[in-house]
């Protein structure tokens, strides 16, 4: 284990004071429109100190905490892969001259640090390296990988996890085990927030050596840290049994429970958009108007699009139903096929952002029970 | 080729420019681009497809209808359907398509060596299935019998008529033709093209059958391979078709279960995906 | 052709398959081969319906007249087929014509014969009845097929 180390709030902002040096654009989580949002950050103070989120099925909700602590919430509706994926993308450009194309220079890749990536955040961008892996090396789809192999990951584990979580269903949280290059954990201590930091890689160490004004942490502090992460592990608002689910779902694709959730969801697309590892895209070609220069543009999409099945004349997938069936059966059962583990990490968004409140864990545990229709169904706090 | 390209390939979306040396009619909706790489030739194998580009307008993933013992030219032919193909029927002679690939499963041509092979195309579908006939008579001591089965809408849409018949002139290659509908003075076969497997006769335990069409035609057609002549369904091979923008399996569009048509497929051992075949909205 | 012929090529046509010497023998004394060339018309859209044809060998095309359009091919039948089914129920009327494609080799039943010869011996007609069932199901199965238009633009 690496050296840990111990810091007030001081501390944070110096990290990120230190990231910018070094040419990083520090991305961490800010307060905006009501919510949590990831967004530039250039010190400590833009930091949501002392907010937290209130999350239940179709609700959210920022409320003060009545502490000082930079990182009492979970996640809204930003994920990391607005940065590394964009929602907009341009994938090449060219101009058509009498002996081919000339293909436009590829634009730069940025150099980020993302602040704040939560455990369950740490596994989605580890889903989202697989899906976007080559053998041949050769970039996949836009800027991914270079953006990705740059970026310089500071993890923050959860002390406070919110009513749709369930990572530990996941097994992804709420401790992050891999994949950062600074994980901090904070520790309330008589109302002083003390903030544990350690390295998880040769650039996290080198950052972290050169902050100065560091403790090394003491191992009743270290103790302390590990306590409340274990409180945090406790503290789950849902529960998902993956025990044999692929095989479950795979295995009632003609459950009534289909056409039951078909008629709640909205076929709105939210569930998609903030899901951290929902990889679909579509691609657009442009053409100027003079008919010689070319842009083609990836653009995020979702399979609960009418459009997203359309081939010749026609969807695939028409009925609402069907397209929730496609959906839950890719996080849940077809990613583990294709590529060896769930595309769920258990951050509980689209659970939240749905706005008839649609829970993937209660949808996938109904089918487990056999539940053909809900009695009773409660979204943002409302019973119907 | 006089070809400018940036060498610096920003993503396995760029798409590479091919040259047009012909265009040809086929039938009144399908024509057939004859393409030329930028760097001479282009390896790929009997059933595997490209996303062919219409500058600024669009994609669509397109079989290649060519023999893969002819790297210097590919044919690709296609259906006008939607804007792409549309514009893609309006290019001539020296005009440039985009070309990335080659993309998908091919056709099983070494696998299936020293068996009987029944090949069966709908429509459009001769034209993936084109390969695998060239290679198979190419390659002919490597198969024992060969029966190409071909069924269309009507006489006026049979693609490839001319090689059809050269085809079946042969004394080592079986071909049969049924339209759906015809008028007196078709001399040919009208019916489904399910009716011609029971025509042909062959011996199931020995054959591979490779069908391709629309999907419906193809289920029937492996049913009746499985259910009337007892065909093993290991031994069937259709081919797939959804939604593609990416084909390199990272854009979600043609899952299909835990599949994607562009990298698990198109071709598929029909155990793979009999499942969800008869499935409404997968 | 002699009886014993004519009970040979009975007993390879796939629709007589399996029966017994004696029905076959039955069967051939209700029946003659006739050969027949391209272009003639085996029988008629609305005629008299009053024999069964197997088809030993050739190509056999069933047309329906339409008055905007003219002979319109249904199905082709072909070698090892059943060719006709007016003859079975009153009012004993053909509802397609029967072209000859290529030349044809056929086994003609006398209609009312063959009805008779079922009716004296119900077990024997009995079987046939099935074995005209599944010819008529699988024919119907087809014909859906075709109807279901695979090839048009929007499948």
């Amino acid at each position: 284990m690496s050296e840990m180390y111990v810091s007030g709030q001081s501390g944070i902002g110096r990290l990120i004071e230190a990231l910018a040096e070094r040419g990083h654009r520090v991305i961490g989580p800010v307060v905006r429109n009501q919510a949590l949002v990831y967004d530039e950050i250039e010190g400590v103070e833009d930091l949501p100190k002392g907010w937290t989120d209130l999350q239940e099925p179709g609700k959210y909700r920022l409320e003060r905490r009545g502490d000082e602590k930079l990182f009492g919430y979970v996640v809204g509706p930003s994920s990391w892969k607005q940065y590394l994926n964009p929602p907009e993308e341009v994938l090449w450009s060219g101009t058509i001259g009498p002996d081919g194309f000339q293909t436009d220079p590829p634009p730069e890749p940025p150099l980020y640090a993302f602040f704040g990536v939560r455990p369950c955040e740490l596994a989605a961008l580890a889903i989202l390296d697989n899906v976007y892996t080559t053998t041949d090396g050769v970039p996949t789809f836009g800027g991914y990988t270079a953006t990705r192999e740059k970026a310089f990951i500071v993890a923050v584990n959860c002390s406070d996890p919110g009513g749709n979580c369930f990572c530990v269903s996941m097994d992804t949280g709420p401790t992050a085990k891999a994949g950062y290059d600074i994980s901090i954990t904070e520790v309330a201590h008589s109302g002083n927030m003390r903030y544990l930091l350690s390295s998880g890689s040769a650039a996290g160490a080198e950052v972290l050596a050169g902050l100065g004004g560091l403790d090394e942490a003491s191992s009743d502090e270290i103790e302390a840290g590990d306590a409340v992460l274990a409180r945090a592990a406790e503290m789950m608002g849902r529960e998902l049994d993956t025990n044999d689910l692929p095989d479950l779902l795979k295995g009632n694709v003609l459950n009534p429970r289909w056409a039951s959730v078909g008629d709640r969801c909205l076929a709105c697309a939210n569930c998609t958009m903030v899901c951290p590892t929902c990889f679909c895209n579509t691609v657009d070609d442009n053409l100027s108007l003079d008919g010689t220069h070319a842009t083609r543009t990836r653009k995020w999409d979702s399979c609960f699009t009418l459009g997203f099945s359309y081939m010749h004349g026609q969807p695939m997938r028409e009925a609402v139903s069907s397209r929730y069936r496609q959906w839950i059966t890719h996080k849940l059962s077809s990613w583990v096929d294709q590529f060896g583990e769930m595309g769920c990490v258990g951050c509980g968004r689209c659970i939240t952002w749905c706005p008839v409140g649609i829970d993937i864990t209660h949808e996938a545990g109904a089918i487990r029970r056999g539940d053909l229709r809900d009695t009773h169904i409660t979204v943002g706090g409302h019973s119907s | 080729m006089q070809t400018v390209t940036n060498p610096a390939v920003i993503d396995q979306m760029t798409p590479v420019p091919f040259r047009v040396r012909s265009v040809r009619e086929e039938l009144s909706h399908t024509f057939t681009l004859e393409l030329e790489p930028p760097n001479g030739a282009f390896e790929f194998l009997p059933g595997q497809f490209t996303m062919v580009y219409a500058f600024g307008i669009g994609e669509v993933p397109i079989s290649i209808s060519s023999s893969s013992s002819n790297q210097g030219t590919i044919l690709q032919t296609i259906r006008r359907t939607g804007a792409v193909t549309h514009a893609l029927g309006h290019l001539k002679s020296g005009d440039y398509v985009g070309i990335r690939g080659p993309y998908g499963v091919p056709w099983p041509m070494d696998e299936i060596k020293g068996r009987d092979l029944l090949i069966i195309g709908g429509g459009i579908g001769l034209a993936p299935l084109r390969p695998a006939i060239y290679h198979a008579l190419e390659n002919r001591d490597d198969y024992e019998r060969v029966v190409v089965l071909y069924g269309t809408r009507t006489p006026n849409e049979i693609l490839f008529e001319e090689e059809l018949g050269k085809w079946g002139a042969r004394t080592d290659c079986t071909t049969m033709v049924t339209v759906d509908a015809a008028d007196r003075g078709w001399n040919g076969a009208v019916g489904v093209v399910t009716r011609l497997i029971g025509r042909v006769g062959f011996d199931a335990a020995n054959t591979t059958a490779l069908v391709c069409g629309p999907e419906i035609m193809m289920t029937v057609t492996a049913e009746r391979l499985m259910e009337v002549h007892s065909m093993a369904p290991e031994n069937i091979y259709i081919t797939m078709e959804r939604n593609m923008k990416c084909a390199i399996g990272v854009c979600g569009h043609c899952q299909f279960g835990a599949k994607f048509i562009c990298t698990d497929g198109a071709v598929f051992p029909y155990p793979e995906v009999e499942e969800l075949f008869d499935v409404k909205g997968v | 052709m002699t009886e014993n012929n004519l009970v040979k090529a009975l007993a390879e046509h796939e629709f007589f398959a399996d029966l017994s010497a004696e029905s076959l023998t039955a069967l051939a004394s209700i029946a003659e081969v006739i050969e027949v060339e391209p272009h003639t018309m085996i029988f008629e859209e609305g005629g008299h319906a009053d024999a069964a044809y197997a088809i030993v060998d050739g190509s056999v095309a069933l047309e329906m007249n339409m008055a905007h359009r003219a002979h319109h091919i249904v199905q082709t039948l072909h070698r090892g087929e059943m060719l006709g089914w007016g003859w079975l129920f009153p009012p004993h009327r053909w509802a397609f014509s029967a072209l000859v494609l290529d030349t044809t080799q056929l086994i003609r039943f006398d209609g009312e014969k063959m009805r008779s010869l079922w009716d004296e011996d119900r077990e024997f007609g009995y079987e046939m009845m099935k074995r005209f069932a599944h010819v008529m199901t699988d024919r119907l199965a087809a014909t859906r097929l075709q109807l279901v238009d695979f090839y048009a633009d929007r499948y």
